[in-house]
C-alpha cells in the first residue's frame, strides 16, 4: 500500500478544510473496515487519511423518545445494538448493525461509514431509508441535509461534493404502534454480502389489524439501495395479513433491476425481493404489535 | 505383530494435553511468518492477470531502481531443468512443470501464476516495485471446464504434453495428460444380470483447502553456499528435495526448518515460495521472507480438481449390486498431475462389485495446478456413487443402510484396481450406524430429510524415522520429522509412552529439521500416527533392548534373562524401574538412544459413514444442517479427542464443499471470489455440533492396531448432504455446491 | 523513506511507544515492530479473525486498524491473557477440550471468546456461535471450540460464585 499522511482533526471545520485542500486524494477514516481494505487492494488511493474519530459529535449519539436519534456518523455498530432503547425504537437498524461483518467488524464499522461506502448491498441503508433517516453533511460552505434514500448515487458513489463529509444521521422519533425489520439473504449465516437485503417499517392502527403506513427499502437489486415507493404507499390501509405481505413483495419487485453475478442471478434476486419483503413485513408487524 | 485389546492399555485411549499446547494458547508458538532475522528483506511476487498468455517480454529495470529494492528475479534466474524427471517421494515429477509453476517460463497458465519477484526493505516497497515491472503478454484463449479442455479443438496448454494412456503416449500433444483404465469381471454380463440400472452424471466445482495460515517461506543463502529455509510445510524433506532441484544445488546444501504449520490438508506439499525466497536471498545477500496474501493463496495455490463423473450401477431386485461403470474427468489445472488415480480407485471402493470398469482422465486447464486436498479424488467420486446408490435404494424401496450393508466390502473383497482388502471395518462402521441414536431418531417436519453416505480412503504408509534419547531424569526426548498439524506430537509420544510404560508427559516430542532427523515423508495420506507411530514404537523397543543390556550389567546376567513389564525391568526377584535405570545409564555403559526407521507399504484402509439431517428453505434454496454424525473405523484411537477432531473437521470441510464452496470464474478465467468473504467456508454459525462414533477394528499391520483417520471424514459429506436434500425436497442435486441459487433453481424446475 | 509517526499506547498493561508509518496496520506494528507475533495474519482483510485483539475493551481485527490510530489506546493481545505464569481458564479449557489442531486461529478465538465471556458470562450455544462467527477455523469443525467456551463459562462461573 502506498504511504499517506495521517490527520486526526479535533473538529468538523478542520476536517472539511483538509478535505477541500486535498480533494479526491483525501479519504476519511471512520471504522476503517472498508477504506483500509480498499487502500490495501488499490481500489482507492489516498495522499492523506483523515481520522474523524477525534471529533466528539461524530463518534457519539443522542437519543430521546421525543426528538428521536442523532447518530454521529462514525459511531460503531456495537454501540447501537448494545442500547436497548435504541433497539426498541429502530429495530431494523438494530438488525442491520448486528450483521455487518462479525463482532470484530461491528466494534469499528459505523452506519455512517456503511452509507458513505455506498455499496448497493449495504446492510444498513435499507433500514435507514425505512426509518426515514436524514443525512447531515458539513462542507466548506456550511451544512446541508439530504434524505437517506437520496444519499447514494451509484455503486461506491455518493452525493458528497469536494470538501464535504457526513457528520450525522437523524432518525425521527419512533411512532406508536410501529415496528420494523431488516433481513438479508446470504448463503452462510454470517460474514457475507447480501444477495438481497430488505427493510420494512410499518405503523399499525390502534386495533393492530391494519397498516396505517409503511416503508419498504431494498439492497443489492439496483446500482443503489432503493426506496420502494409504490409498494410502500400501497400498504396504507391494507390489513396486516400474510396476503398483504405477499402482495407488497410483488409490488416491490417492479422497481428492481438486479444484475446476475456470482452471488445470484437477476431472476433469483428478483424472487428474493418478494420473499424478504414478505418476511420483513411479517416481523415488523409482530414487533409493532408487541411494541404497543 | 499382535493387536492388543483396549483395556490392556494405560496411555492409549486417554486424552492428555498436547505437548505444544501451552505455546499455542499463549501466542508463543513460532509459525512460519513469525521468524525474524537481522537484515531481513521482504519479498513479493508479481502474478499474471491473465489465465492464459504467452510472455513476450519482462522488463524489470524500473523496479530494480526503486530505493530499497535488493533483488528482482524472473524464471531466467532459475536453472533450466529441461526434461529432467525427479522422484520427490510421491512418484516422478517433471521438473520443468514444477519449476514453471513456481515461476512462469514462457507462458502463464492461470490468473495468479507467478512471473517475477522482488525483495526489498519492506513488503510495501516491494509492492511498489512490482507495479513497475513491465510484462508484455500475448493473451491466449483460456479453457476452464474440464470437458471443454478435453475437446479436440480446445486451446492447448502444453506443446510437450501427450496423453499417457496406461503407458501408451498419444501421437499429438493434448490437454488430456493421463488416461487410466481399470476393469474387473465382465461388465456386459454384470449389467445383463441387473434388474435395475441407473446412470447419472455429476459435476463438482474447484474448491480450496482453505488453511487459515497463508504460505510462507524465509530463505537464507549463506556466503558458503548453504541454504537454510524456514517454512510452513507438510514435509520438510520434500521441500528440501524440490528446492534443491529447482535452484540446482545438491540437497545436502539445503536445510529445511519446519515451523509450526497453520493447516495444510494436502495444499502445503508442493513448493511455491521456497525456491523463490532462496534465489532472492542469493541475489540480495540477505535472508528473504515471502508471505502470501489471501488472494494469492486462492489464485496461486492448489485447489482440488473440479470434476465430471458419470456413474452407472446395476442391481438385482434384492439390492445385490451386479455391476458398476465409471467415467471420471478431473482438472489437472495448469500442469500434469493430480488425484485421478485415487479417484478411479475409490469410486467403487466401498462396495463388492463383481463386474466393474473405470476410466479416468486427468486434464490440463487454465486453473492453478491442482493439489491434494484431504482424501484427494475420493470425495468427488463418492458423491456420485453414493447418490446413484441412494436412487437405487429408492427405486427398489430398500432401506439405504441395508443396501449398503448388503454390498459392503469386507476382508477378501477385491477392489476394481486390484488390491484385495485385509481386515477392514466397513461393515462394522455400517453396523455402528444401525445402532446409533441418530439413525434411529425420528426426523419430522416439512422440507427436512436425512442422508447417509459411506466413504473410503486408503491411508498410506511411506517412510518415517524417529530417534528417542533417554534422559537421566527418566524422561525421553523423542525426535521425529513429521510436521505437526493437528496434535501428532502427542499421538506419537503416547505410543512411545505406552511402549515404555511411561506417561505421555514423560515423553518430550520434538519435530526436527532435515539435518537433525532421518528422512521422513510428508504429513499427509493419514500416515503419521500410523507410520511415524510405527517408527516410534520400534524406537521404544530399541530403547528397551539397550536398557535390558544395562540391567544385565547391573545384575551381572544375560540380557535375555531380564523381563520387562510396563516400566519395570526384573530378574529373579530383583527389579529396577525405567527411571532408576535411566539415571544409571552413564555409569552402566553407553548413552541410551533408541532409533528406528520404517517403510510400510500397506494401506490402513479407513472407512467412514456420515448421517446428515437437513432442512431446506424452499423459498430461498438454503440448506441448514440440523444434525450431523460421523462414524469411522480408527483401528485404535490413540488420542480420542484428536480422532474426533479429525472427523469433525473433515465433516465440516465436506459440508462447505457440499453447500457453498466453489471457485467462481469469469469469462476470462479470472477467479471472482478470492477472499474469505466470498469463498464461503463454514463459520461456526453455519454448522451444528458434529457428533462422532469411533469404531475400532484393529489394523493388523500396527502393534496397537492404528489406522489413519484424517482424510476419510471429508469423503462422505457432499453425498450425505445431497442425499438428505433429496429426502427433504425430492430433488437430487447432481452439481456441487448445492448452493442456494442452484437448489432454488432446481426446485423451480422440479 | 517515509516519515514515521510516534505513538504512545498501552499493550497488555504496559506502556509502549513505537514508531510506524501511517500505512502500517496495528497487526504489522504488533508483529513486526514489537515482536508480538501471537496475533496471526490469515487474510489481512477482516474476514478471518486470526488477528483479533482488544482495542479499548472491544474486539477488533488488528489488520483493519492503523497503528497510528492507537495513540492513547489500551490494547490486549493473546500474549496478555495468561497472567503471572498461569493460563486463563479459557486457555486451559481450549487445551483440555482439544479446541485446536493447527493452532493458527487459536489466538483470535481466545481473545474473542474471552471478550464474549466478559460481556455475557452465560452464553447459549447459539450466542457463542454468533459471536465467534468472525473467527474462521478450518481444522476443528468448531465443535470442540464451542464446547471449550462452554466449559470455560462454567469454570469461570464456579470461581466467581
Amino acid at each position: 500500500m502506498k504511504n499517506f499522511e495521517y490527520a486526526a482533526p479535533a473538529n468538523v471545520e478542520s476536517a472539511t478544510a483538509l478535505l477541500e485542500k486535498y480533494g479526491d486524494a483525501a479519504k476519511i477514516l471512520a471504522g476503517g473496515t472498508d477504506i483500509i481494505v480498499q487502500l490495501r487492494e488499490g481500489l482507492r488511493a489516498a495522499d492523506v487519511v483523515i481520522d474523524i474519530k477525534n471529533i466528539p459529535e461524530i463518534v457519539d449519539y443522542q437519543y430521546s423518545a421525543d426528538v428521536g436519534l442523532q447518530l454521529g456518523a462514525a459511531t460503531p455498530c456495537y454501540r447501537i445494538y448494545g442500547d436497548e432503547e435504541l433497539a426498541k425504537a429502530y429495530p431494523a437498524v438494530l438488525d442491520s448493525t448486528r450483521i455487518i461483518g462479525g463482532w470484530q467488524i461491528q466494534s469499528r464499522a459505523s452506519v455512517g461509514g456503511n452509507l458513505c461506502n455506498a455499496s448497493p448491498a449495504a446492510d444498513s441503508i435499507p433500514s435507514l431509508i425505512a426509518h426515514q433517516a436524514t443525512c447531515h453533511i458539513a462542507g466548506p460552505h456550511g451544512r446541508r441535509s439530504v434524505a437517506a434514500q437520496d444519499f447514494c448515487t451509484g455503486p461506491g458513489r455518493n452525493t458528497l461534493e469536494q470538501g464535504e463529509m457526513l457528520v450525522a444521521l437523524t432518525l425521527p422519533p419512533s411512532k406508536p404502534n410501529s415496528g420494523s425489520a431488516y433481513l438479508r439473504f446470504i448463503p452462510r449465516n454470517e460474514m457475507d454480502i447480501a444477495v438481497v437485503g430488505a427493510a420494512s417499517w410499518v405503523q399499525l392502527d390502534d386495533s393492530g389489524e391494519s397498516i396505517q403506513s409503511g416503508r419498504i427499502a431494498l439492497a443489492a437489486v439496483a446500482p443503489v439501495p432503493l426506496y420502494a415507493e409504490e409498494a410502500s404507499s400501497w400498504l396504507s390501509g391494507q390489513p396486516a395479513t400474510a396476503a398483504t405481505f405477499v402482495e407488497a413483495g410483488e409490488l416491490a419487485k417492479n422497481i428492481v433491476s438486479p444484475i446476475s453475478d456470482m452471488r445470484g442471478t437477476a431472476e433469483y434476486r428478483q424472487h428474493l425481493v418478494g420473499v424478504l419483503v414478505k418476511r420483513t413485513l411479517k416481523i415488523a408487524v409482530e414487533r409493532a404489535r408487541t411494541n404497543q | 505383530m499382535k493387536a492388543a485389546t483396549s483395556d490392556e492399555y494405560k496411555i492409549l485411549g486417554t486424552r492428555p494435553i498436547r505437548h505444544d499446547g501451552a505455546d499455542k494458547v499463549t501466542g508463543k508458538a513460532k509459525y512460519g511468518a513469525d521468524v525474524q532475522f537481522a537484515n531481513l528483506a521482504h519479498g513479493k511476487i508479481l502474478r499474471s492477470p491473465h489465465a492464459h498468455a504467452r510472455i513476450k517480454s519482462i522488463d524489470t529495470s524500473a523496479a530494480e531502481k526503486v530505493p530499497g529494492v535488493f533483488a528482482v528475479i524472473t524464471a531466467n534466474d532459475f536453472p533450466d531443468p529441461q526434461d529432467k524427471i525427479a522422484d520427490l517421494g510421491e512418484g516422478p515429477v517433471t521438473l520443468s512443470h514444477l519449476g514453471s509453476n513456481v515461476m512462469a517460463r514462457g507462458k502463464v497458465l492461470y490468473k495468479g501464476h507467478a512471473v517475477a519477484a522482488v525483495a526489498a526493505t519492506s513488503t510495501h516497497v516491494a509492492e511498489q516495485a512490482l507495479n513497475l515491472i513491465q510484462v508484455d503478454y500475448e493473451i491466449l484463449e483460456p479453457v476452464l471446464w474440464v470437458l471443454d479442455a478435453m475437446a479436440e479443438d480446445a486451446p492447448l496448454l502444453h506443446e510437450n504434453v501427450f496423453t499417457d494412456s496406461m503407458g501408451e503416449a498419444s501421437e499429438k500433444p493434448s490437454n488430456i495428460e493421463k488416461h487410466l483404465h481399470f476393469e474387473k469381471g465382465d461388465i456386459e454380463q454384470g449389467f445383463a444380470e441387473a434388474d435395475i440400472v441407473i446412470e447419472r452424471e455429476f459435476k463438482t466445482a474447484s474448491v480450496h483447502q482453505g488453511y487459515i495460515e497463508p504460505h510462507v517461506a524465509t530463505a537464507d543463502w549463506n556466503e558458503d553456499g548453504q541454504l537454510r529455509i524456514w517454512t510452513s510445510t507438510q514435509g520438510s524433506f520434500t521441500v528440501r528435495h524440490q528446492t534443491a532441484e529447482l535452484v540446482g544445488i545438491p540437497l545436502s546444501r539445503v536445510t529445511v526448518y519446519p515451523c509450526e504449520i497453520g493447516g495444510g490438508f494436502g495444499g502445503k506439499i508442493a513448493v511455491y515460495l521456497q525456491p523463490v525466497a532462496a534465489l532472492l536471498s542469493r541475489k540480495s545477500g540477505r535472508p528473504v521472507k515471502l508471505v502470501m496474501q489471501r488472494d494469492e493463496v486462492f489464485e496461486g495455490t492448489g485447489p482440488t480438481p473440479g470434476s465430471f463423473v458419470r456413474v452407472k450401477l446395476g442391481a438385482k431386485n434384492d439390492g445385490t449390486l451386479t455391476a458398476g461403470k465409471a467415467w471420471i474427468a478431473f482438472d489437472a489445472g495448469a500442469f500434469p498431475g493430480g488425484p485421478i488415480g485415487p479417484g478411479c480407485m475409490c469410486v467403487f471402493s466401498c462396495y463388492d462389485l463383481p463386474h466393474a470398469t473405470v476410466d479416468g482422465y486427468n486434464v490440463c486447464n487454465n486453473k492453478p495446478k491442482t493439489q491434494a486436498y484431504r482424501a484427494p479424488g475420493s470425495t468427488h467420486v463418492a458423491y456420485a456413487t453414493e447418490n446413484v446408490l441412494d436412487e437405487i435404494a429408492g427405486e427398489l424401496d430398500l432401506d439405504p443402510l441395508d443396501l449398503r450393508l448388503k454390498n459392503a466390502v469386507k476382508e477378501g473383497s477385491r477392489r476394481v484396481d486390484g488390491p484385495v482388502y485385509p481386515e477392514i471395518g466397513c461393515v462394522e462402521v455400517l453396523e455402528a450406524v444401525k445402532n446409533s441414536e441418530h439413525w434411529n431418531a425420528p426426523l419430522e417436519g416439512p422440507y427436512r430429510g436425512r442422508g447417509l453416505a459411506l466413504g473410503f480412503w486408503f491411508n498410506c504408509g511411506l517412510k518415517s524415522s524417529a530417534t528417542a534419547n533417554v534422559n537421566t531424569d527418566g524422561t525421553v526426548t523423542l525426535i521425529e520429522g513429521s510436521t505437526d498439524i493437528g496434535g501428532s506430537r502427542t499421538s506419537l509420544a503416547m505410543q512411545l509412552a505406552e511402549t515404555l510404560g511411561l506417561t505421555a508427559e514423560e515423553i518430550h516430542p520434538q519435530v526436527a529439521d532435515t539435518d537433525s532427523v532421518g528422512y521422513t515423508d510428508v504429513t499427509g495420506g493419514s500416515r503419521v500416527t500410523f507410520a511415524t507411530g510405527l517408527a516410534v514404537c520400534k524406537a521404544g523397543e530399541d530403547i528397551q533392548k539397550q536398557m535390558r543390556q544395562q540391567a544385565a550389567v547391573l545384575w551381572d546376567c544375560d540380557a535375555n534373562e531380564i523381563e520387562i513389564s510396563g516400566s519395570t525391568f526384573s530378574r529373579n526377584g530383583n527389579s529396577i524401574s525405567f527411571q532408576e535405570l535411566a539415571a544409571k545409564q552413564l555409569q552402566l555403559g553407553e548413552p541410551i538412544v533408541g532409533r528406528a526407521t520404517v517403510a510400510p507399504d500397506c494401506s490402513t484402509n479407513g472407512f467412514g459413514a456420515h448421517i446428515a439431517d437437513v432442512e431446506v428453505d424452499p423459498e430461498t434454496g438454503k440448506t441448514t444442517v440440523l444434525r450431523y454424525t460421523a462414524i469411522q473405523d480408527a483401528g485404535k484411537a490413540i488420542h480420542p479427542s484428536y480422532v474426533e477432531g479429525q472427523m469433525q473437521g473433515g465433516a465440516v470441510q465436506g459440508i462447505g464443499w457440499a453447500l457453498n464452496e466453489e471457485y467462481f470464474f469469469g469469462d476470462a478465467g479470472d477467479m471472482k471470489n478470492a477472499s474469505f468473504l466470498d469463498y464461503r467456508m463454514p463459520t461456526c454459525l453455519d454448522v451444528p455440533m458434529i457428533e462422532t462414533i469411533i469404531v475400532e477394528v484393529p489394523n493388523p499391520d500396527h502393534p496397537f492396531g492404528v489406522r489413519g483417520v484424517g482424510e476419510t471424514p471429508i469423503v462422505p459429506p457432499p453425498a450425505a448432504i445431497t442425499i438428505a436434500i433429496h429426502n427433504a425436497t425430492g430433488v437430487y442435486m447432481r452439481e456441487l455446491p448445492a448452493s442456494p441459487p442452484r437448489l432454488w433453481k432446481a426446485l423451480q424446475e422440479a | 523513506m517515509s516519515k514515521k509517526i510516534h505513538v504512545t499506547t498501552t499493550i497488555n498493561g504496559e506502556p509502549i511507544e513505537f514508531l510506524c508509518e501511517a500505512r502500517h496496520s496495528l497487526l504489522e506494528v504488533l508483529r513486526d515492530s514489537l515482536g508480538l507475533t501471537g496475533s496471526k495474519e490469515g487474510c489481512n482483510n477482516g474476514n478471518c479473525g486470526a488477528c483479533t485483539v482488544m482495542l479499548n475493551g472491544v474486539p477488533v481485527d488488528s489488520c483493519l486498524v492503523l497503528g497510528v490510530e492507537v495513540e492513547g489506546a489500551t490494547i490486549e493481545t493473546v500474549e496478555g491473557i495468561a497472567q503471572n505464569g498461569e493460563l486463563h481458564p479459557i486457555q486451559q479449557c481450549f487445551l483440555e477440550g482439544a479446541a485446536l489442531q493447527c493452532g493458527i486461529c487459536t489466538p483470535g478465538f481466545l481473545v474473542a471468546a474471552k471478550a464474549l465471556l466478559e460481556k455475557n458470562p452465560h452464553p447459549s450455544e447459539e450466542e457463542i456461535r454468533f459471536n465467534l462467527a468472525g473467527n474462521l477455523c478450518r481444522c476443528t469443525g468448531y465443535d470442540k471450540i464451542v464446547r471449550s467456551v462452554q466449559a470455560a463459562a462454567s469454570q469461570l462461573q464456579e470461581t466467581t460464585s
